[in-house]
């Protein structure tokens, strides 16, 4: 399932839009694969930066997803906390080509994005 | 110009002119064609090949064709007298197989060969199809060229001598819907099939989107989002249907499949050239050879393939300036899509998908049907989506396209250029100044500017005063803004807030939108968002699953539940815990358990390794840390052993509980443990605005706790007493008496009555007790004691619960929404070894 730089993770029919899927990764951050209502998709860590919420399973609006623990709101495309919260998670470069999504595989195993760029 | 004045002589004589040839013989090359000619029409002798046996046309007018509106005659761009006239040899019906750049020459399928100086590749696109079976199949049709429209117009004449033919389009965007909307007008049934939830997801947000199918439905065609094609369906080599992955079957007799282009790159790449999607190309359009040229769909320019005619345009002007030796160069385009079906109006331009620093302006305009939303970034317009009012289309996008900074009209941006650069006008407040004071403001209640003010200045100091007193914007609240303008106007800065709105996406309360949701029969939450004015696209985690529990609420069984405006307890139909994983409760009817329940909730316990299992405060058995990915296995367990989901998780009915009664109590009065499980039994299931909680204590001395419930009854010698918005949470409150009755099945009447006009009259996220505090306690006395309320609210509450106790668990251990409780995939690293290898 690995090819070169960028890491096959499927079809992007098997995420509903508006809703997130994990990938765990083995001694690795468990990752979140968003479908946004507008068709984008993004992958973050799973983990909100407040008290480790399960970001996945937060309800997604806009390219915003809020913790189900404490509704933080946390940018899908920066991993960063909205509005008087501080506080950011890793994000993971993600490209969707021939209706697949393709992970960064240095930073799916690297843990987001401060994982060098390959 | 300085072109030579002697074109009918040519160039001097001994100068041979350097011969141009020109593969494709659509909109681009013939365009670069024209604009070489304006600029020095004695420089080459042109050739132009086309694979199509006719002259060019425009190929963007297909549509008007297929649809009637036009005829071929009228899309014709360059007739024959335009070739001859200018010595132009057209080779049509005669395709280029290969380009020899060793030799500089072309050779033709009939095995013409054609020598070059300069080459000029203009293939366009392919229509991509996708991979399914029966693609192939006679009756399957792409939407390209005139030979399309043919079959396409074949296919519903015959149709129609039978009295209606199907056709179905695989693919919902600009070009799919345009084939759809014409053989609609041809006569044909026609269903669309689109992959993606919202129609034309490249151009339009969710808002626009659901406008666009609501119309297209309007006009009888079957729109299916979120459909995946599996396979065509063929009978005699020819088609005959065509089959969804999720097993429905539509009938078909032409399936016409628009899902997207692809750059026609074969020769390009068979002939050596550089080629990634497109065929590479720099700023002048000179391919990685240098006599070989290169423009329109086929070409990649700075990252970017087109599907636009407009880049085109830019493409070929370039081209022509580097051909006759100006240079100016192509910098890309930035591109905007209008929608040809005749009486729909849609724009589209830029980036809507939002983001960091982002701002979106909305405006709604229920009445005609206008959807506006203009995106803006650092003082610039970043995009726009435009849906039933696209005059100001051109403006936005001529602002974005020169990048200029809209800070000082950013108030009055979203009323267009008509309002916006009116100078002083651009403070809204002024404009509304300068009204007149007949000028209509309300539309749906016929109120002036003159008696809004009037009934400001007679006391109405908030938004909400005004609209109970003279009913502007108390209708379909469009004309908000300009209220609120008005009472600024009058009032300066003493304007009272009214009541808290729902959510920051609307002006609207949660009130007004309840009653706006009966009223006007709205049964859908993105049409809700539209005829109530929201102003944001998609609305935001608040409003979301209110929306959905009002339309759930006064639609049962007709509203369909939408998991993504559910909070996760609710989605997942367990208790998400600070770790992540969850608490399983299953119901006990009444608090009572039996041998097999408990064996089959131990048996869980140790199967699924649950670190906890306690006893609830409901009566119940909680058992702690279920990872997600397990729950659908735990709760088929738990079925099997004939337990429900508790719905400890949810806005709904949480438990009944109850104290042993009269069966063995030795001061019991009556039996609590029997009416609780019955009252249980009659409310497992519904969704509430709230979690809602009810017990039932077999005499005062209330060893169930029924006076801090939201529903407790208290047996007596005579009967029940029912009490009503207790609370034993944050703010602990002791329950009212509602009434006295004396029998068990007035006590359940008067309890399916009380919950249900809860669920019709609580906002959302209200419990029972704040609501009563806000509402007071004599107005829901009041409400039941009408003549056959309860009867009325008890009937609306059976009805709803048809729909409602159908066990959600039982449902997902069946395999519903399966994604949800699994992973895409895991992943594992090569051991640190292996990655230095690999």
């Amino acid at each position: 399932m690995m090819i070169g730089n960028w890491l096959d993770i499927g079809p992007i029919t098997q995420i509903e839009p508006g809703t997130a899927r994990t990938l765990p990764v083995i001694g690795g951050e468990e990752i979140a694969v968003f479908h946004t209502m507008r068709n984008e998709f993004f992958a973050i860590v799973n983990t909100c930066p407040h008290k480790q919420g399960p970001l996945s399973q937060g309800i997604v609006h806009g390219d915003v997803v809020t913790c189900p623990l404490h509704n933080w709101n946390i940018s899908l495309r920066s991993g960063k906390a909205l509005g008087d919260d501080e506080g950011c998670v890793p994000t993971i470069p993600l490209k969707v080509d021939a209706g697949r999504i393709y992970l960064l595989r240095s930073a799916v195993i690297g843990g987001g994005d401060q994982a060098e760029a390959a | 110009m300085n072109a030579p004045m002697n074109f009918e002589e040519g160039k001097p004589a001994g100068q041979v002119r350097e011969r141009l040839v020109v593969i494709g013989n659509g909109m681009a090359g013939c365009r670069a064609v024209e604009e070489i000619l304006a600029r020095d029409p004695g420089r080459f002798d042109v050739t132009i090949f086309g694979a199509e046996p006719r002259v060019n046309y425009n190929r963007i007018m297909l549509s008007p064709v297929l649809a009637g509106e036009k005829t071929f005659d009228e899309i014709v761009i360059n007739t024959r007298e335009w070739y001859d006239d200018n010595g132009i040899t057209l080779v049509s019906g005669d395709k280029v197989e290969s380009i020899d750049r060793e030799h500089k020459r072309v050779v033709a399928a009939s095995g013409r060969i054609e020598p070059y100086d300069k080459l000029l590749i203009a293939t366009g696109s392919d229509p991509f199809i996708i991979p399914v079976p029966g693609k192939d199949l006679d009756g399957v049709v792409t939407f390209r060229d005139l030979d399309d429209v043919d079959k396409m117009l074949a296919a519903a004449e015959a149709g129609n001598a039978k009295g209606g033919g199907n056709a179905v389009v695989i693919g919902g965007g600009l070009l799919g819907l345009e084939a759809a909307h014409g053989l609609n007008l041809r006569g044909m049934n026609v269903t669309v099939i689109h992959l993606m939830p919202t129609l034309m997801e490249r151009q339009l947000d969710e808002a626009a989107g659901w406008l666009l199918k609501t119309e297209l439905e309007r006009r009888g065609q079957t729109i299916l989002t979120g459909a995946n094609t599996k396979e065509i369906i063929g009978k005699d080599g020819k088609v005959a249907g065509v089959r969804l992955e999720d097993g429905t079957e539509i009938p078909a007799d032409i399936v016409v499949m628009a899902v997207g282009i692809r750059p026609a790159t074969g020769l390009a790449r068979e002939a050596g050239l550089e080629v990634e999607r497109g065929i590479m190309v720099d700023d002048h359009m000179v391919t990685s050879d240098p006599a070989i040229l290169s423009v329109g769909e086929c070409v990649q320019h700075r990252g970017m393939c087109y599907g636009l005619v407009a880049p085109l345009w830019d493409m070929c002007r370039a081209l022509a300036d580097f051909v006759t030796e100006s240079p100016s160069g192509y910098e890309g385009s930035v591109t905007s899509t209008k929608l040809k079906v005749s009486g729909i109006d849609l724009f589209s331009a830029g980036d809507f998908s939002g983001g960091e620093g982002c701002e979106d302006i909305v405006m709604r305009d229920a009445s005609r049907g206008v959807y506006k939303r203009v995106i803006v970034k650092d003082s610039k317009v970043l995009g726009a989506v435009l849906y039933g009012d696209t005059a100001d289309g051109s403006w936005y996008f001529d602002l974005m396209k020169k990048g200029e900074d809209v800070s000082d009209i950013r108030e009055a941006l979203i009323f267009g250029q008509a309002f916006a650069s009116g100078g002083a006008l651009a403070d809204p407040n002024a404009a509304v100044a300068a009204l007149s004071d007949d000028a209509e403001i309300c539309g749906c209640n016929g109120v002036s500017k003159g008696q809004v003010v009037s009934c400001i200045n007679g006391g109405a100091h908030s938004l909400d005063a005004v609209r109970s007193t003279c009913k502007a914007s108390a209708s379909c609240g469009s004309c908000t803004g300009l209220v609120e303008s008005l009472l600024a106007l009058t009032l300066g800065g003493e304007v009272e807030s009214g009541p808290k709105t729902m959510c920051k996406c609307t002006s609207f309360t949660h009130g007004d939108v309840r009653k706006l949701i009966v009223e006007k029969g709205l049964k859908e939450i993105p049409q809700v968002m539209q005829e109530l004015h929201w102003t944001t696209p998609d609305g935001c985690a608040s409003c979301r699953p209110a929306l959905n529990y009002y339309l759930l609420c006064a639609w049962p069984g007709e509203y369909e539940d939408d998991q993504k405006s559910r909070f996760v307890n609710e989605r997942m139909h367990a208790n998400i815990q600070k770790d992540g994983t969850y608490s399983v409760v299953p119901r006990m009817w009444g608090g009572l358990t039996s041998p097999k329940e408990l064996r089959a909730i131990a048996d869980v316990v140790e199967k699924f390794n649950a670190p906890m299992v306690k006893v609830t405060g409901g009566q119940r058995l909680d058992i702690f840390g279920i990872k997600k990915e397990d729950l659908p296995a735990v709760w088929a367990d738990l079925n099997a052993a004939g337990m429900v989901s508790g719905h400890a998780y949810g806005k709904s009915l949480r438990t009944v509980k109850t104290c042993v009664g009269s069966e063995w109590c030795r001061f019991g009065t009556q039996d609590s443990t029997g009416l609780g499980v019955q009252i249980e039994r009659m409310t497992w299931g519904s969704w509430m605005p709230h979690k809602f909680k009810i017990a039932v204590s077999g005499c005062p001395r209330n060893c169930a706790e029924a006076t801090i419930k939201d529903f407790g009854v208290v047996c007596v010698d005579s009967g029940y007493e029912l009490h009503i918005a207790g609370n034993g949470g944050i703010k602990v409150r002791a329950t009212d008496l509602l009434c006295k009755v004396e029998t068990e099945e007035e006590a359940l009447d008067m309890c399916a009555a009380f919950i249900q006009f809860y669920r019709e009259d609580a906002y959302y996220l209200e419990r029972t007790a704040p609501w009563v505090e806000r509402v007071g306690l004599q107005y829901v006395k009041d409400a039941l004691a009408e003549e056959g309320a309860v009867e009325r609210y008890a009937a609306r509450f059976h009805y709803s619960q048809q729909f409602m106790q159908d066990d959600p668990w039982a449902r997902r251990a069946a395999g519903e929404h399966e994604k949800l409780h699994q992973h895409l995939a895991e992943v594992r690293p090569f051991p640190a070894s292996q990655m230095e290898n690999a």
